[in-house]
C-alpha cells in the first residue's frame, strides 16, 4: 500500500476546509457534464413533443421524424450527405497520404510546404467559403480570367449548375482539411520502425514496393481515425456551404446541419427541427459507435498482448 | 544512369509539391491582391489579377464605412465583438479545463472517470443538439444578444477540449512527484500553483491556440444567438458577402475578408507548431 492510502480512505472532501477545492473541481465539470447530457436529452424529448414555435407538451410519437423523413428537403439533403461524405473524405485522404509521401522524401523546404498545406485550417469555413464562392462564380472567377484571357468556350460553372454544385463544396472542404490527413499520415511515416525499412532495402526491394508492403500497412489505424474524424466533419457541416452556396442553388446542396436551422429558425417549427437534429447525431453515431468499439477491442489486445 | 534517374525522380517531386502548394495559397494571393484592386478594375476584368492602382482605400472603408445590413460602420464593431467573446472565452475555458484536466488526472475521487467520460462526449455532440436549450438558456439569464451569453456559451462547451488536452498532458506527471508534494502536506491548490502549473505552458499554449482559432471562427452559434451589432465577425461576413449594392464591390469585401481572417492568420503564422499539435492532440483522442 502507497503511503498516501490512509488518506485516500477518508471520504473525500470531509472537512469544510476542503470545500472551496470541492466546489473548484466539481462545479465547473457538472456544469459541462451536466449541459451534455441534459441537452441531448431535452432535445431528443422535444422531437417527440408537437413544439411549433415554442416548446409545447405532449407526445406525437414519431411524427415529427415522419414528416421530416417525407419532406424533399431531407431526401436531398442525406443524398448530398453521402455523396458529399464519401467523395470528400476519400480525395482528400487520398490527397493528404500522396502529399505526406512526397514531403517524407526528405525534400528541401518540408516546414514551408507543411505550413502551406495546413494554413486553411487555421481559418474559418465562411472566410474560406466566401473566397471560393467568388473563384467558382462563373461571371467573376476562374472562368471569366479563362475566357478573357482567350479561351471564350471555357466552362467551369458548377457553383450555378444544380447537379454539379454539391462538388464545389467537396472541392473547398478538401482543400480546407486535406491537409489535417496529410500532417497524421506523415507523423504516421516517420513512425514507421527504420530497421524494417532497412531490412527490406538490403533485400533489395523496390522504393515503390517498401511503401505498398511494409510502410503502408502500418498506416491502417491512422487512416481510420483520420476517416472518422472528417466524416464527423462532414456530417456537421453547415458554415462552409452557408458561405459558399448558401444550400443553392434552390436547394441543390442543403445538408442535414441546414435543414435543421431551418426548421427550427426559419419555418417556426421545433419539433422537427429537434426530430432532424436527432437523425444528424444517428447518423453520426452510426460512425461513431463502431470506431469506439473498434478501438476498445484494439487497445484490449493491446493490453493483452 | 541511376543518378540521373534519382535526380528525374525529385524533380518530379519538388514539381508536384510546389504546384500544390502554389493551389494551395492561390484563393490567399486573391483575395490579397483583390482587398487592394478598385470595384471598376474587378468589374472590368475578373476577381483574379494584379491590382493596376493599388487601392488602400479598401480598407479603410471595409473598417469603418462599409454599409452591412443596415449599419454603415464597417467591419470594426463586428471584429471588436468577435474579440470581447473569444478573449474572455479562451482565457476562462482554459483556465477551467486546467483545473478540472488536473484534477480529473491527478487527484482520483469517486466518479472521476465517470464525468471526465461525459465531458469528453462533449466534443462529438453537434451543435444542432444543443441549439433549443441554449436558446432557453439565454433567454431565462436574460443574456439573448449579448456577448456575455456567447462567452458563456464557448466557455461552457470548450471545457470539452480544454479538459482532455490538459487531462492528458497532466497524466504524464511522475506520481511520485505528486506523492511526495503530498506528504509535504501540499493541498490541491498548492500543488496545482507550484507544481503543475509551472509544467504546463507547452500545453496551456497548445489550448489557448486552440480555443482562440475555434471561437473566433465559430459562425452558427453567432448567427443564431445576436443580431444586428451584435455579431461576431463571422457571421457579419455572410451578411456582408450576400449583400446587394448597385455596383458589386468585391474590392472592399475581400479587404473586409482578409481582415477577419487576420487575427487567426496571425495566431497560425506565430504558432503554427502548437496549432498543429493540437490538431493531432484532438485526433488521439
Amino acid at each position: 500500500m502507497s503511503p498516501a492510502a490512509p488518506a485516500a480512505a477518508r471520504p473525500p472532501f470531509a472537512s469544510l476546509k476542503r470545500l472551496p477545492e470541492f466546489l473548484v473541481i466539481w462545479v465547473p465539470l457538472l456544469i459541462s457534464a451536466g449541459h451534455v447530457v441534459t441537452f441531448a436529452l431535452w432535445t431528443t424529448w422535444m422531437s417527440f413533443t408537437p413544439s411549433t414555435l415554442v416548446p409545447a407538451d405532449g407526445f406525437v410519437g414519431l411524427r415529427n421524424y415522419n414528416a421530416v423523413l417525407a419532406t424533399r428537403n431531407w431526401k436531398i439533403a442525406f443524398d448530398n450527405l453521402l455523396l458529399f461524405g464519401s467523395g470528400f473524405v476519400v480525395l482528400s485522404l487520398s490527397a493528404g497520404l500522396i502529399l505526406a509521401i512526397l514531403l517524407d522524401q526528405r525534400i528541401r523546404g518540408e516546414n514551408v510546404l507543411r505550413s502551406i498545406f495546413l494554413y486553411p485550417l487555421a481559418v474559418s469555413f465562411v472566410v474560406t467559403g466566401t473566397v471560393w464562392s467568388w473563384l467558382l462564380n462563373p461571371g467573376i472567377g476562374i472562368q471569366k480570367l479563362v475566357n478573357d484571357l482567350g479561351w471564350t468556350s471555357f466552362r467551369f460553372d458548377w457553383l450555378i449548375d444544380r447537379d454539379m454544385a454539391i462538388w464545389t463544396i467537396v472541392i473547398t472542404a478538401v482543400w480546407q482539411s486535406c491537409g489535417f490527413a496529410m500532417a497524421l499520415f506523415l507523423a504516421g511515416l516517420r513512425s514507421v520502425d527504420g530497421d524494417l525499412v532497412k531490412a527490406a532495402q538490403i533485400d533489395g526491394t523496390g522504393p515503390v514496393r517498401i511503401y505498398r508492403r511494409v510502410i503502408l500497412p502500418t498506416l491502417w489505424p491512422i487512416t481510420i481515425t483520420v476517416a472518422v474524424i472528417q466524416l464527423q466533419f462532414a456530417i456537421t457541416t453547415f458554415d462552409l456551404v452557408r458561405a459558399l452556396t448558401g444550400g443553392g442553388p434552390g436547394i441543390a446542396t442543403q445538408l442535414p446541419a441546414l435543414v435543421v436551422y431551418d426548421f427550427m429558425f426559419q419555418r417556426g417549427n421545433l419539433g422537427r427541427g429537434a426530430a432532424a437534429a436527432v437523425l444528424m447525431l444517428l447518423v453520426l453515431l452510426a460512425v461513431l459507435l463502431p470506431h469506439w468499439t473498434w478501438r476498445a477491442i484494439q487497445n484490449r489486445r493491446a493490453a493483452r498482448g | 544512369m541511376a543518378d540521373t534517374s534519382i535526380n528525374i525522380r525529385r524533380i518530379i517531386v519538388y514539381g508536384i509539391v510546389w504546384v500544390v502548394a502554389a493551389a494551395w495559397l492561390f484563393p490567399l494571393v486573391v483575395v490579397i491582391l483583390n482587398s487592394l484592386r478598385t470595384a471598376e478594375e474587378i468589374a472590368q476584368t475578373s476577381m483574379i489579377g494584379w491590382p493596376r492602382v493599388w487601392a488602400w482605400g479598401n480598407y479603410t472603408q471595409a473598417w469603418d464605412t462599409y454599409c452591412i445590413a443596415q449599419t454603415c460602420s464597417g467591419i470594426r464593431p463586428y471584429m471588436l465583438n468577435s474579440a470581447l467573446v473569444t478573449i474572455p472565452a479562451t482565457l476562462i475555458s482554459t483556465l477551467l479545463g486546467a483545473v478540472a484536466g488536473y484534477a480529473v488526472s491527478l487527484w482520483r475521487f469517486r466518479g472521476d472517470s465517470w464525468i471526465y467520460g461525459i465531458v469528453t462526449i462533449g466534443i462529438f455532440l453537434p451543435q444542432q443538439m444543443r441549439l433549443l436549450p441554449w436558446t432557453l438558456v439565454l433567454r431565462d439569464l436574460g443574456l439573448t444578444n449579448t456577448l456575455a451569453g456567447l462567452v458563456m456559451i464557448h466557455t461552457i462547451q470548450g471545457m470539452s477540449f480544454t479538459t482532455l488536452f490538459c487531462r492528458n498532458y497532466y497524466v504524464s506527471i511522475p506520481a511520485d512527484l505528486m506523492k511526495a508534494a503530498k506528504i509535504d502536506g501540499a493541498g490541491f491548490f498548492r500543488i496545482f500553483w507550484r507544481i503543475v502549473l509551472p509544467l504546463s505552458p507547452p500545453i496551456l499554449i497548445v489550448t489557448v491556440i486552440w480555443q482562440f482559432t475555434h471561437i473566433w471562427n465559430e459562425f452558427l452559434y453567432g448567427v443564431t444567438f445576436t443580431t444586428g451589432t451584435q455579431q461576431p465577425v463571422t457571421a457579419a461576413l455572410i451578411a456582408l458577402a450576400t449583400s446587394v449594392a448597385d455596383v458589386p464591390q468585391h474590392g472592399i469585401q475581400s479587404a473586409a475578408v482578409v481582415v477577419a481572417a487576420l487575427p487567426t492568420l496571425l495566431v497560425y503564422l506565430f504558432g503554427g507548431r502548437y496549432f498543429v499539435r493540437g490538431l493531432t492532440a484532438g485526433a488521439v483522442k
